[in-house]
């Protein structure tokens, strides 16, 4: 058994409110990315999936802080590492994409610049040769005409286009682990899945091991090799993409997959009930320690 | 980028037309006349004869129409009209004031921009700080303080007590004769970019490609440098070309209280003995430099933005 590349171990994170009193929406996350494996984290807004991300990232900005646990790269705790390191690593070894692809690139800069800063930061090169290689990176990720598109702002390009540079860019250096939350969200279904064939096929050619943040199941079963159930700050299931399908285990992990519409599946009416999980939690506080789906879901039974 | 650059400054044209036509209106509805403003003292009774030839002699005594009709055909070949009062041409009058204008206008905005930028930078990149809490607090009290009290206590201080600089006067163009008008007149537009410099860094901080060059491992420092400034610098342009442009008009109770021999000087008194085409010249030369600078920014902005090329 080869070692994982990313292992988080117990990881707790809060909104620190003044000194002592702490809100905490990260309860004991544990879970293991392999070399090159394709991991997706699901739930719903607010469970926690994209708090997760950015502390392995180490972009948490006050007032959210990690009280405890590990956050391991390579055997290495990221946590304790020092500021100037954590840069080196960032966009470097771990990458990451985020979810809006017009507003997450600088409007006043082309593409190909943007890109291209990622060559001088972490290979030292002059911007003449930064900017040749960005026009490769365009090309890699199959935009069409790379060195005229790589001296386009943003506001020429699509939303898909925008996330293909945004691709171009985590790709830039061959990282080890890209980070990808809802990469695809804000952006129409086709498009949708060429980004989605985009990621895996790139990271698949260079080994490159992804966490994936969604809260799309399709989406993630699409790409991911394993998946974690994020609910309410804590990882409540976690399986084999299939196994999770097949045989869901916790009650919530059951609700979002019964949440899926279905072709076919219609009533007498010819109309299909979409189905929700019921309710939506007011005040995390109510919930249990043991049994935080107990006061919601048609199967939680008595609070 | 030419063919933008020259329809803004096409644009001014009609602009300058309206104003002009504005101003003939309201000059010839407000009461009183030059004529009767030279018997104002009181100490002489108004000869009535006397007033029928200067008006005669002015034509003010002509119809308003026939008048109007005067007074565009002369605009259209740039003759400003013949002040009533000295008999010499506006544009001359004009011509002699507007260097120690414009003197006064840019050393107050160079002043304001050196300090309010920083300051505003620095505040914005540490909130919070005491940096941050001293300029804005520096800046709300710059806004509210009346300009002629500051100058009053400046001129106090800096003239009267300490005898550093010269308390008024022209002084032929010295640059220690500048100080003290400059300072007073540029504190406004000073606390105004600080406060707004502040808000737009803070603004930009907050977007989402900021995260993104975070996540790409940079520095905070090229952060600032690669990212942050440029978007920043539209703020700053705007705030920069508002104030230059009212600049010239704001000077009129600072040229007052320093003597200072420029425009505004010149106005408030043409408007006092009601020397109407003086009035006249110079509000349309205080428009037209509003509009120039208000173009220049446009200019400035398509450089720094790509998307306003585009529209």
């Amino acid at each position: 058994m080869t070692a994982p590349l990313l292992d988080i171990r117990n990881l707790r994170l809060g909104v620190a409110l003044g000194r002592s009193v702490h809100h905490p929406l990260l309860k004991d996350v544990t879970f293991q990315i392999m070399p090159g494996e394709a991991y997706g984290l699901v739930g719903e807004s607010g469970s926690g999936k994209s708090i997760t991300s950015l502390a392995v990232m180490g972009l948490l900005k006050k007032p959210l802080a990690v009280t405890s646990g590990e956050i391991l790269f390579k055997g290495q705790n990221l946590l304790s590492r020092p500021k100037r390191e954590m840069r080196r690593l960032r966009g470097n070894r771990i990458a990451m994409i985020f979810q809006e692809p017009m507003t997450a690139l600088n409007p006043l800069s082309t593409v190909g610049r943007q890109i291209a800063e990622m060559f001088v930061l972490h290979q030292g090169r002059s911007w003449g040769e930064a900017e040749r290689l960005a026009v490769e990176a365009l090309g890699n990720v199959r935009v069409p005409n790379p060195d005229r598109r790589a001296k386009n702002y943003p506001h020429q390009m699509s939303g898909g286009l925008r996330q293909r540079v945004m691709i171009a860019m985590a790709l830039a250096c061959n990282p080890d682990l890209l980070i990808a939350d809802e990469p695809t969200t804000a952006l129409d279904v086709t498009v949708q899945a060429e980004v989605l064939r985009l990621i895996k096929e790139l990271c698949a050619a260079r080994g490159t091991a992804v966490l994936f943040i969604s809260h799309d199941l399709g989406v993630i079963a699409s790409i991911c090799q394993r998946v974690g159930v994020m609910y309410a700050g804590c990882l409540v299931e976690e399986n084999e993409t299939r196994a999770l399908f097949e045989n869901p285990r916790h009650a919530y992990t059951r609700g979002l997959l019964g949440a899926l519409p279905r072709l076919g599946s219609r009533s007498a009416h010819g109309r299909q009930r979409l189905v929700d999980i019921d309710s939506i939690i007011a005040d995390r506080s109510t919930l249990t320690e043991t049994r935080f789906i107990a006061p919601r879901g048609p199967e939680g039974g008595q609070p | 980028m030419l063919r933008f650059t020259l329809r803004r400054i096409f644009q001014i044209i009609p602009t300058v037309v309206v104003v002009a036509l504005l101003i003939f209106v309201i000059f010839s509805v407000v009461p009183g006349t030059f004529a009767a403003s030279l018997f104002a003292d009181g100490k002489r009774a108004a000869d009535p004869q006397m007033i029928a030839r200067l008006n005669e002699e002015f034509g003010l005594n002509k119809p308003l129409l026939e008048r109007f009709v005067a007074y565009v055909t002369d605009l259209a070949q740039f003759d400003l009209g013949t002040s009533f009062r000295t008999r010499q041409p506006v544009i001359d009058l004009i011509n002699d004031r507007m260097g120690a204008s414009l003197q006064l206008a840019i050393a107050a905005m160079v002043f304001a921009l050196v300090v309010g930028v920083p300051l505003g930078f620095l505040a914005a990149l540490r909130p919070g700080s005491v940096l941050d809490t001293v300029t804005m607090i520096g800046a709300v009290s710059g806004l509210s303080m009346p300009q002629f009290w500051l100058g009053l206590l400046m001129m106090y201080l800096f003239a009267l007590q300490l005898n550093w600089l010269p308390s008024f006067g022209y002084g032929d163009g010295s640059f220690r004769n500048l100080i003290l008008p400059a300072v007073t007149l540029g504190v406004t537009p000073l606390a105004l970019l600080a406060r707004t410099t502040r808000a737009g860094v803070l603004d930009v901080l907050n977007a989402d490609f900021i995260r993104t060059a975070h996540s790409k491992g940079m520095s905070e420092a090229k952060v600032v440098r690669w990212h942050v400034a440029r978007n920043a610098l539209v703020l700053i342009v705007t705030t920069v070309g508002l104030q230059f442009g009212s600049l010239i008009g704001q000077a009129v109770v600072i040229e007052k209280l320093f003597a200072w021999p420029g425009i505004g000087s010149l106005l408030v008194d043409s408007v006092a003995i009601r020397d109407i085409p003086v009035v006249q010249g110079t509000i349309l030369v205080i428009v037209l430099w509003f509009l120039v600078i208000n173009t220049a920014v446009d200019l400035i902005y398509a450089a720094i933005d790509p998307r306003i090329k585009q529209e």
